[in-house]
């Protein structure tokens, strides 16, 4: 990557936000989470806490043990390293299973209409593209995952349902995700995956992190409910 | 088993530890007291020592009640030590008033009373030895929204009939007090502000009126944080990507108006964003009740350093009265 793209900016009084571009996409993706990586072993107790987004890393440090210079070098330091071994780190493939049917994704049929497709169609596209966990935030495991081909990318409800099932898959604009448990929401929901997104007993707590690649596979009805979902 | 029943659990009363930290990642939020200063304050008269790093995830401070505006009644279950602090608000064992900044013993049967809050909004009880519940994600802090934490691991406030262990103290601890001088002064707070984020998309004229202009809480504030209302104020960007929250991050939506993040904020948001209000200060500004008014004033990132570490120096310097009896 180019340095003269990097920005590092004040966030508060114990935060930085490192800026790697402006457009989300799979290198930045992977740059995030490598630099996440590397400062986590850096940094050591001096890092509260780090946030990977689409194209930013907000950097939280001990304000009392350590000051925004330092951190900077840090930071610099982290990407400098990034140069060097760029491209070969590409994050896990996680593979997630989903139910699509009319059944399971009450938006499906009006995703095809709109697109002019079938309903097969959209599934096909759907499994068809490997995503990249570009964030994970809104609720506790909630994962944002692009780029959903344009094709059967669709604006946000207007008016959100009150109840989407734990477990949703769903497409908002050209992003998909699954819903990690049941709340309102508006994304468009074209079918339920029985792996859970967030379990608070398990380690980890979640199949995928920010920087990873996600695939999803078709599964049918009797596959989903022996896989533990809920219809 | 040593602890408290709880009677009553008042308007909205919470399990705080310091918080819970390095879980952003998986998208969860930290949690911990909104008055950060009251909460320690009342650890230490119960003498729950702890290292005190800001915000750090390495020394978890005893769990304690947040009590939102008041209600909470107890009744001690065994001998212990407990001090309220923060909000002004009526403290009553066995029906006697009691001073709040303060160490008290209770006895098996008291019954410890709060009433309801004349100043301030959040209180906190902290208890020798702090109350124990098993953590989750490495923290008791209680994030209803999560459903995470607290009594049960589950995000529930407290409730009536709730158990709440705390250790068998060994000794008897010394009755302290903090002394006056020491306790924050609610009411009207100035916010002092880091800039920060995304400051360029807002023009000198813009900040300017911010500075200058009084905001009022208004009823849309919560432990995610203050909504205000006042002086409009336009970014040249309505959107970002998504990026990480800081606490105490100022961000704008579309109808100018600012919401300050807090301890329950959401970890990524879109909104452009001004800055950040000091921590020392978010803990004025949670006390704020709605309607309550502030001010803003611009610091540079490296006085905000020196205003931590001045105020950790004299949060371990401070000397605690010693209450005769």
């Amino acid at each position: 990557m180019s340095q003269t793209k990097l920005d590092i900016s004040i966030a508060g009084e114990n935060a930085l936000i490192v800026y790697f571009g402006t457009e989300p996409n799979a290198q930045i993706a992977a740059q995030v989470s490598q630099t996440a990586e590397h400062l986590r072993q850096s940094m050591g107790d001096l890092l509260i806490d780090l946030v990977p987004s689409y194209a930013s890393l907000l950097v939280i440090y001990n304000p009392l043990q350590t000051d925004h210079y330092s951190v900077r070098a840090q930071i610099r330091s982290a990407t400098q390293n990034l140069l060097q071994s760029s491209e070969q780190q590409q994050g896990n493939l996680v593979s997630l299973p989903a139910y699509y049917s009319l059944e399971s994704g009450p938006d499906l049929q009006r995703l095809a209409d709109n697109a002019s497709l079938s309903v097969e169609q959209v599934i096909e596209i759907h499994q068809q593209t490997e995503y990249r966990v570009y964030a994970i935030g809104f609720a506790p495991g909630f994962a944002y995952l692009g780029e959903v081909d344009e094709r059967i990318a669709a604006p946000r409800l207007a008016t959100p349902r009150q109840k989407v099932p734990r477990g949703a898959v769903a497409i908002a604009d050209r992003q998909t995700a699954v819903y990690p448990a049941q709340s309102p929401g508006g994304w468009n929901l074209i079918g339920l995956c029985p792996e859970p997104m967030f379990d608070p007993s398990a380690s980890p707590s979640m199949p995928v992190q920010v920087g990873d690649r996600v695939r999803f596979s078709a599964i049918d009805r009797e596959q989903y409910l022996a896989l533990g979902g809920v219809l | 088993m040593a602890g408290f029943k709880v009677i009553q659990p008042g308007i909205f009363s919470l399990l705080q530890d310091a918080g819970r930290y390095g879980w952003h990642g998986i998208g969860l939020t930290t949690g911990g007291p909104m008055d950060r200063q009251a909460f320690r304050w009342a650890n230490r008269l119960c003498g729950n020592n702890e290292s005190g790093n800001n915000d750090s995830g390495n020394h978890t401070n005893s769990t304690a009640i947040e009590v939102t505006v008041g209600g909470l009644v107890l009744e001690a279950k065994s001998h212990n030590s407990i001090a309220v602090t923060g909000a002004e608000i009526p403290l009553t064992i066995n029906r006697q008033p009691a001073a709040l900044w303060q160490t008290h013993q209770v006895k098996p049967g008291d019954r410890i009373e709060l009433g309801y809050a004349t100043q301030g909004s959040r209180g906190y009880l902290a208890v020798a030895g702090g109350f124990q519940a098993e953590a989750i994600f490495n923290s008791q802090a209680t994030v209803p929204r999560e459903a995470l934490g607290g009594l049960h691991r589950e995000g529930q406030p407290l409730k009536t009939g709730d158990n709440l262990p705390c250790p068998a103290p060994d000794q008897q601890l010394p009755l302290l007090r903090v002394p006056e001088k020491l306790r924050p002064a609610n009411g009207s707070a100035l916010l002092r502000v880091i800039l920060g984020y995304q400051q360029h998309a807002f023009t000198e004229v813009q900040k300017q009126l911010f500075f200058s202009s009084e905001y009022k809480a208004t009823d849309s504030s919560d432990r995610m944080g203050y909504r205000l209302s006042g002086a409009q104020i336009s970014p040249s960007i309505g959107g970002i990507l998504s990026e990480g929250i800081c606490l105490g991050a100022i961000q704008v939506p579309a109808d100018g108006q600012p919401i300050i993040l807090l301890r329950d904020r959401q970890t990524i948001g879109g909104y452009p964003k001004l800055g950040s209000v000091l921590s020392l200060d978010l803990d004025r500004l949670a006390q704020l009740m709605p309607g309550d008014t502030m001010r803003f004033e611009p610091i540079s990132i490296d006085q905000a350093h020196n205003a931590l570490l001045l105020a950790e120096q004299k949060f371990t310097a401070a000397q605690l009265e010693t209450v005769d009896v």
